[in-house]
């Protein structure tokens, strides 16, 4: 049943969503592994890498842009749980090391070794089972955005002070990361991967393998999401994000809602980070620094904010410019154009790159189905009075009756029709 | 010993001309000693109310009368100090109850602002208040059983069936009014509380209104609280006057415009 709501969630806009990301997820490795290094059509590995990364940001981006764009969740600190998948599949490829490392100790990571620690700590048991850490990818990041969750929505703390308090989480985090006897490797983190599930993390099949997952896991999380969105509980997401008091005084429990779409928002952030890892050799404490956080939102800003397809473009979009840029002359300046870049989309593009293109139909095309077999069967001339006994007339616009009037001609059927 | 008993008791019972409730277990609404303090304000005092199933009423006071904070206590944005406030014929203390569990007991509010969701359609308004499981598990894998046919009822009640496709955002204020009454409509709650239903209507507008919420009192109770004297001698029902947070005068409109006290209030003599 699931499977088949998924199928029936994305809108035109978004099959060539997904059927670009299908067609990068297929392409880009056969171009890769397939052509020689000579051909004009061959993608090096060194691109295929960077794009891989584009992409994982691109579904943290899309994470973001569900709690922020549809529940109005500003959340400061996605970074959080982008970097604790990451910390997690870290880990697992840290064990995977073995006596590959520079201290050959067969069970602990090199910088245990280098503490002096005698065993392995307990939150590191299990790590060296791929099915287990993949299970606390999205474990440890779901359960701290449920109890931060559960404790902030049913506080109901909202706005300005929420997005403090998730800027607070991820700084905390950070200093917490960043202290040796924390047993994640303080400010080094964790590197030095030598391979994934067997494979080598550094051969280019490895990475052309990653590519894809990367795009696919991109794919699922925007179905997913797009599901949740199209479905009455996105409807009810959005009504939280517009007028929460009003939704709640209709009956629906406004901290569950939120809790809920802040935890699956967290699992997909943290997929996210359990891929980009990986493919980039290293997780450090910076990656839980407030400013990254803030930039993933200018991504969503950028892009277009309540979208999907718009966070997940921005921060392909601004993540290739921040490439271009600090890799030239501008390298000093690109921080500037970051800010310009925000605030000039702030000014001139309030919804986004995507709100440039044309805006699509209201999300219901189940209901709208549905009332279309009805139709048939209502009194087509004046069905306003002739379905109640108590019919109230359209109204007469108070102030500018002329437009009123106007608005009724259009769109009011009338009984000579 | 027993002196100062009786003489405890007594200015209870020469309290103001309320009626006072004889038995619980026959109202659907009851208030009775509720008090409600801002920051050194009173803005309920002791304020005692009743309502019988199916019975509709208004409720008028000057600005500051605790209308609003009244609505506020009810369906649980604001806890009473002291007091009862017991719902379905004694049998749930709403004081106990947070908005939500309330609004599931069958206590619908339109605010004085009318509060549209206006990003959305008016049919998906509609669909949002409609009686169903509010839980989120039920709300992710919902089907629209016979949704539709519901919202085009409610659509037909207001007027707005022509405007289902519309943005809420879009309509006029008076259609605003109308849709958050098809909103309560859906919700299909057991009492009704309409905050200045008229505010802002023209005399036609407001002429309608009234004739709506008259037939919504058909099989609802409801409350309406107004300012709109004209308005509220056309919905033609029993009136509950507040002044300073407590109830001034209770009868007809007639009777309570006759009321010196309540023309003194009103006239600020």
């Amino acid at each position: 049943m699931i499977t088949r709501r998924l199928i029936e969630a994305p809108d035109g806009r978004g099959w060539i969503f997904l059927g670009l990301l299908a067609a990068a997820a297929i392409l880009v490795p056969c171009l890769n592994l397939l052509l020689p290094p000579t051909s004009y059509f061959h993608v090096p590995t060194s691109a295929v890498a960077l794009w891989g990364k584009y992409l994982c940001y691109a579904l943290l981006a899309l994470s973001l842009d569900l709690v922020w764009g549809y529940c109005g969740i500003l959340s400061l600190g996605h970074g959080a749980f982008f970097a604790l998948g990451g910390y997690a599949m870290g880990m697992y490829m840290m064990r995977q090391i073995g006596t590959r490392g520079v201290y050959a100790h067969p069970i602990l990571p090199d910088f245990m070794v280098f503490l002096n620690w005698k065993e392995l700590p307990w939150f590191w048991w299990g790590f060296d089972w791929f099915p287990f850490a993949a299970l606390m990818v999205l474990l440890v990041p779901g359960a701290l955005a449920f109890v931060f969750g559960w404790f902030a929505f049913r506080s109901r703390v909202t706005g300005v002070y929420l997005s403090i308090i998730t800027q607070a989480l991820t700084y905390a985090l950070m200093l917490g990361f960043f202290r040796n006897n924390f047993g994640f490797g303080g400010n080094n983190g964790l590197t030095d991967f030598k391979d994934i599930l067997g494979f080598n993390v550094q051969a280019q099949a490895t990475r052309a393998t990653l590519f894809a997952l990367s795009a696919l896991a991109l794919a699922l999380g925007y179905l997913i999401a797009q599901m949740v969105v199209c479905s009455k509980a996105g409807k009810v997401l959005m009504a939280i994000r517009d007028a929460e008091s009003r939704t709640r005084f209709i009956g629906y429990r406004v901290e569950s809602y939120k809790t809920f779409v802040f935890t699956l928002s967290a699992c997909m952030a943290a997929v996210a980070g359990a891929l980009y890892v990986p493919q980039v050799g290293i997780i450090n404490p910076s990656e839980f620094a407030p400013a990254n956080s803030i930039e993933y939102v200018i991504w969503v800003a950028v892009g277009g904010r309540g979208t999907l397809i718009g966070g997940a473009v921005g921060a392909i979009l601004v993540n290739y410019a921040k490439t271009t840029f600090t890799t030239g002359l501008l390298a000093p300046y690109w921080l500037f154009a970051l800010g310009a870049l925000f605030v000039l989309v702030t000014i001139f593009l309030p919804r986004g790159i995507l709100g440039l293109l044309p805006q699509r139909a209201s999300p219901s095309p189940r209901l709208r189905g549905e009332d279309r077999g009805e139709g048939q069967h209502q009194a087509p001339a004046s069905p306003l009075a002739a379905s109640h006994p108590n019919p109230i007339p359209m109204p007469e616009g108070h102030g500018d009756r002329g437009s009123a009037s106007h608005l009724r001609q259009r769109s009011a059927p009338q009984p000579a029709e | 010993m027993d002196h100062q008993v009786d003489a405890l008791a007594e200015p209870a019972a020469i309290e103001p001309a309320v009626a006072r409730p004889h038995d619980i277990t026959q109202s659907l609404l009851y208030l009775n000693g509720v008090s409600v303090t801002f920051d050194g304000f009173r803005a309920i005092n002791n304020l005692s109310l009743e309502l019988a199933p199916g019975e509709m009423r208004a409720i008028i006071g000057p600005n500051g009368a605790g209308k609003t904070t009244m609505m506020d206590i009810i369906t649980g944005k604001t806890r009473p100090d002291v007091g009862d406030v017991l719902f379905d014929r004694g049998s749930v203390d709403l004081t106990t109850q947070d908005e939500a569990a309330i609004a599931e007991l069958g206590i619908g509010r339109k605010f004085q602002k009318p509060t549209v969701f206006e990003s959305q359609t008016v049919e998906d308004n509609v669909l949002l208040a409609l009686k169903a499981d509010r839980t989120v598990r039920r709300t992710l894998f919902w089907r629209p059983n016979g949704d539709a046919r519901r919202i085009t009822e409610t659509l037909e009640t207001i007027g707005l069936a022509a405007h289902r496709r519309r943005l809420a955002g879009s309509l006029s204020h008076g259609q605003k009014q109308w849709l958050e009454i098809g909103m309560l409509i859906a919700q299909d709650p057991k009492l009704l509380l309409v905050d200045e239903p008229v505010a802002g209507m023209t005399d036609a507008e407001s002429m309608t209104t009234a004739e709506l919420l008259k037939d919504i009192a058909k099989d609802h109770s409801v409350v309406v609280v107004e300012h709109d004297m004209e308005f509220v001698r056309r919905l033609g029902v029993k009136v509950t006057v507040l002044h300073e947070g407590s109830v001034l005068a209770e009868g007809s409109i007639d009777e309570v415009s006759a009321n010196e006290r309540v023309v003194e209030v009103y006239l600020g003599r």
